[in-house]
């Protein structure tokens, strides 16, 4: 490690790419002792080739995070990653940064959890400071029998090896002081179930992080080129039409959450997903206030502080599909409720930023990792609400999935015809609404 | 703010409706057993990127069920009729 840290560039053996260097202690030094010469850049960008042995359509999280376990466990490193636009410019830019593993379902439990673990190796795993921050996060109970409910919860997570602790009123007063305890609240506090493991990440250097280690192992990661089809022939595909041309492909994978409805349709599937607008928002920055990932109990309201101090927050969809990355004011003013009637004292803070961004909404509100109807063509979407959290398994699974054409343990449940099969991921209890997840 | 024509009530803002999916899709006959078409109507989506046929609920008016032509790419709301009108077509 440290030989190659030290390696010239002309005393670099043939092959091994520039990029191939880590990031240390010694190549900060290096580079701050050298501010004539710029970092280089983190991933190569390579032309297309003719063919791959496998093709990832979308530069997303999940996507990179595909195409680094392709090479990273299952040896298969002749992948490229297709994005239509540059990498970190979709969701994984665009969430509020959270991680946690508090599932109920069979299939989401061990699922999320592994991913919590990825997480929580991942800075080393990648060579790349993701700034994952255990800062725990609390899910608050408005009411005796909402307490109850997050005992169960936590019960369940328990029995799966999963960590969970029930907090009376005391210790969420310790725990969390600011909120409103008064006799007048509206939604008086009972308790909390708090996971500590939970926290934040820092979502760019995700993509980053994965898109450099990826590209160090041999995938070329191709930005600016847009998929406009498929090669199907025979229920089989066998390709990608793109804006650079036609690149053929063994194996073609698709993970382009908030999209998958529209590329899906361009091999003529038809998938359980529309897509919904979710807003996010931050507060101007002030001092540390908020150490934790809170949850409100009674409505879909969750909080967290940033390292750069403003309050990130965000609610629950418009309630409409819409592919338009710009929310509606009504539900700016019913968040900014939730967060008031939570925690008063922010009530004159200033939003600094607030946008949309384009989920991919299923009848269930759980995803979709699997084979399709189409042999060699593989589908992960349908994240609602935990596409960020769930990146590094899902990745994981889905690279699995592709090597062996065929699902692994943890994702399983998350196939595209669990519909048909009756057995639908109903996490929420919600019913078949996809506009209700 | 999104506005929606109710056909009973006139102009009213979105807050006032609920959303209620896609309304191009054919139902299929009550009486019919055929999983596969029920699973289709019921779990399955175009999910276009553009023009959109889809039904509200005025749940703080009429209560009437309406079905609106929208752009689900730029959100430009065009004409609404009475679901009534088109149950069945």
């Amino acid at each position: 490690m440290l030989r190659l840290v030290m390696l010239r560039p002309a005393h670099r053996p043939a092959g091994l790419p520039r990029l191939s260097n880590r990031y240390s202690v010694f190549s900060l030094a290096r580079h701050a002792l050298s501010p004539d010469k710029p970092w280089p850049r983190a991933w190569r960008s390579p032309e297309p080739k003719s063919s791959y042995d496998v093709i990832i359509v979308g530069g997303g999280g999940h996507g990179l995070a595909t195409a680094y376990y392709l090479a990273a466990n299952h040896g298969i490193t002749n992948v490229a990653v297709i994005e239509r636009s540059y990498i970190g410019s979709g969701n994984v830019g665009r969430n509020t940064t959270i991680i946690r593993s508090n599932y109920m379902l069979g299939g989401n439990t061990a699922f999320f959890e592994h991913s919590l673990k990825l997480w929580e190796g991942l800075s080393h795993t990648l060579n790349f400071n993701a700034m994952v921050s255990h800062r725990g996060q609390v899910v608050l109970a408005h009411s005796p029998s909402q307490l109850d409910v997050q005992s169960r919860r936590g019960n369940i997570m328990r029995l799966n090896g999963i960590d969970a602790e029930l907090l009376d009123r005391g210790e969420v007063m310790k725990t969390l002081p600011y909120l409103d305890y008064s006799p007048e609240a509206r939604f008086p506090i009972w308790g909390a179930l708090l996971q500590r493991r939970a926290g934040t990440v820092r979502h760019d250097a995700v993509a980053w992080g994965y898109a450099r280690a990826a590209s160090n192992l041999g995938v070329d990661i191709i930005e600016n080129c847009e998929v406009t089809g498929f090669v199907v022939q025979d229920g089989r595909v066998s390709g990608v039409e793109t804006s650079r041309g036609r690149i053929l492909a063994e194996k073609t994978g698709i993970a382009v959450a908030g999209h998958s409805s529209h590329v899906a349709a361009m091999a003529g599937l038809r998938i359980p997903i529309e897509s919904h607008v979710l807003q996010a928002f931050v507060s101007e920055p002030i001092k540390p206030l908020v150490h934790h990932v809170v949850s409100f109990g009674a409505e879909l309201f969750y909080l967290s502080q940033s390292d750069k101090g403003g309050l990130v927050f965000g609610g629950h969809i418009d309630g409409f599909n819409t592919y338009t990355q710009r929310g509606q004011f009504p539900k700016v003013q019913s968040v900014a409720e939730c967060a008031v009637s939570l925690i008063p004292c922010v009530s004159r803070l200033r939003l600094l930023r607030h946008w949309g961004g384009i989920m991919d909404m299923t009848p269930d509100g759980s995803p979709f990792i699997g084979r399709t109807p189409l042999r060699n063509f593989y589908f992960n979407g349908g994240w609602c609400y935990q596409g960020f959290k769930a990146t590094p398994a899902s990745g994981w699974c889905f690279a699995h999935t592709i090597a062996h054409d065929e699902e692994h343990e943890f994702n399983r449940d998350f196939r595209l015809d669990r519909f048909e099969a009756g057995r639908e991921m109903d996490e929420h209890g919600s019913g078949n609404w996809t506009y209700k997840q | 703010m999104l506005k929606i024509t109710c056909p009973c009530c006139g102009e009213r803002d979105y807050t006032e409706f609920r959303y209620g999916s896609d309304a191009s899709k054919p139902r299929p006959p009550l009486a019919s057993d055929d999983r596969k078409a029920w699973h289709d109507y019921v779990f399955l989506f175009d999910n276009p990127k553009g023009p959109h046929r889809e039904f509200w609920q005025h749940v703080l008016g009429c209560r009437q069920w309406l079905v609106l032509e929208r752009n689900t790419a730029t959100n430009i709301v065009g004409a609404s009729r009475p679901a009534r009108e088109i149950a069945g077509k």
